[in-house]
């Protein structure tokens, strides 16, 4: 049996007086996709932000492979120990890209490598060229972010996270600030990476990419996992009424 | 006019000389306390956050004359006893780094929140996540009104005559009291000022431009 590696208990958050986040569970088992869906506002962008500590969270418990990130008040000295090792262990992939438009492409795969894990510069080089190669941005390599289309960058995106050799990538709606003829090309190396084993999490309204790549699909709702199973199973068999209806809404057009 | 030009010029480019280096010297203090303050009005900290506000709002609330005057006349009597020189670096430094510790600040907080958190999540340190990413972005955007203060340092440099510092104004005044002959000497003094800082100010536009253009580009 596949081994756990993230492991999110009762995790409770609120913006101020708002909840938006009620004592969610998730297992996740390496090598797995799961993809989480829901309506905007659901809470689904901020359970996965919780995962990497980029949000506090105010109950309940994260253990990544071994760390365990806690609540909210205790941004103390050990939490931001254990956050630094959690995040060599998994990447994140933002809607917006958030490159570092002041560096070449190159630079931004190479920047963390060199800087967090101590690399020699041109083995980071040498990983990052493979990388690019991977995404099929060899020929780019020395242009600027702002010289590319938003698919290209969501692609220097995903490869500067995988040069930290994450053993889990987080992706946080990566196609949804794309014009939908580029939403192809990213999905495309998405699908690659789930297909070479790689553990994700990714938050998306693609449901076609949902079905065809991931191993599970939970369904959040007002910060509650409403439904979760594969995908077959809740895109054709939903349970919950209230599954059926987000599906019926995202699913007609 | 030309001949009283001659007479005085050995004066006054010693005076010039003097406003120059008044002007990049305390610019270069005020450069580095105003990061510092910068990055103590941004810190999580409120042990840094309070004080350096506090510094801030000191500083920017009472005019540079009196300060120039405090660290000059009232120090002394606290035991602190600065040469006019070191006087008048000081207090040009903490007053423009306290005004362009604003600057700065709007500059970090201009880069956005994306790019810091893209470098946390590439498990970048805050130190790292400031030195690679928010300052080379936030440099370009401060470069243009950093330019602003430099030319208006170098003009406010003429408050330290008063502390006894022989700059252009100081010698002028100097001249002047000797030969009576305000109109001609404030009116060469008058066109040193505006030769120097109406280039220097049309240099920071086009650098303003420029950056803008090589912004706009990527």
């Amino acid at each position: 049996m596949a081994k756990k590696i993230i492991e999110v208990q009762g995790l409770e958050k609120f913006y101020g007086s708002i909840q938006v986040l009620h004592g969610v569970d998730l297992t996740i088992m390496a090598g797995e996709v799961v993809v989480v869906i829901g309506a905007s506002g659901s809470g689904k962008s901020t359970l996965i932000r919780c995962i990497n500590g980029l949000e506090m969270f105010n109950g309940g418990d994260i253990l990544i492979d071994g760390y365990i990130l806690t609540p909210a008040r205790t941004n103390n000295r050990q939490n931001r120990e254990e956050l630094k090792k959690i995040r060599r262990e998994v990447g994140m992939v933002f809607q917006q890209f958030n490159l570092f438009p002041h560096k070449t492409v190159l630079e931004n795969v190479t920047l963390a490598p060199v800087q967090v894990r101590k690399l020699a510069k041109d083995k980071a080089t040498a990983g990052a060229l493979r990388l690019l190669e991977r995404v099929g941005l060899s020929d780019q390599v020395h242009k600027y972010p702002g010289q590319l289309s938003g698919g290209q960058q969501q692609r220097v995106a995903i490869a500067r996270s995988l040069a930290m050799e994450p053993r889990v990538m987080l992706f946080d709606e990566p196609t949804s600030a794309l014009d939908p003829e580029m939403v192809g090309e990213v999905l495309e190396v998405m699908r690659g990476l789930a297909n070479e084993g790689m553990t994700m999490i990714v938050v998306t309204h693609e449901m076609g990419f949902a079905r065809e790549v991931a191993d599970r699909v939970v369904y959040i709702d007002h910060g509650r996992i409403l439904e979760q199973g594969p995908p077959d199973a809740i895109f054709d068999n939903p349970q919950q009424e209230r599954t059926k209806t987000f599906l019926s809404r995202v699913l007609r057009h | 006019m030309l001949e009283d030009l001659t007479n005085w010029a050995p004066q006054l480019l010693t005076g010039l000389g003097l406003t120059v280096e008044l002007t990049f010297g305390g610019m270069a203090i005020a450069l580095v306390l105003a990061l510092l303050l910068a990055l103590g009005r941004i810190s999580s900290s409120r042990w840094l956050r309070v004080p350096a506000a506090a510094f801030v709002e000191l500083i920017r609330g009472s005019p540079l004359l009196l300060q120039l005057f405090y660290i000059y006349y009232v120090l002394p009597a606290v035991g602190l006893r600065l040469s006019p020189i070191m006087a008048g670096l000081i207090g040009l430094g903490i007053n423009y780094g306290a005004y362009l510790s604003e600057v700065f600040r709007a500059g970090i907080v201009a880069v956005g929140r994306g790019q810091r958190e893209a470098a946390e999540s590439l498990g970048m340190s805050e130190g790292q996540t400031l030195r690679f990413v928010i300052l080379p972005q936030a440099w370009r955007i401060v470069i243009p009104p950093t330019g602003n203060y430099f030319v208006s340092m170098f003009k406010d440099t003429a408050l330290v005559s008063t502390i006894s510092l022989a700059e252009l104004m100081f010698q002028g005044q100097l001249i002047a009291s000797d030969t009576f002959r305000y109109m001609t000497i404030y009116s060469i003094i008058f066109v040193i000022y505006v030769v120097i800082s109406i280039p220097a100010s049309m240099g920071v536009r086009w650098l303003e431009l420029y950056f803008n253009r090589s912004m706009s580009s990527r």
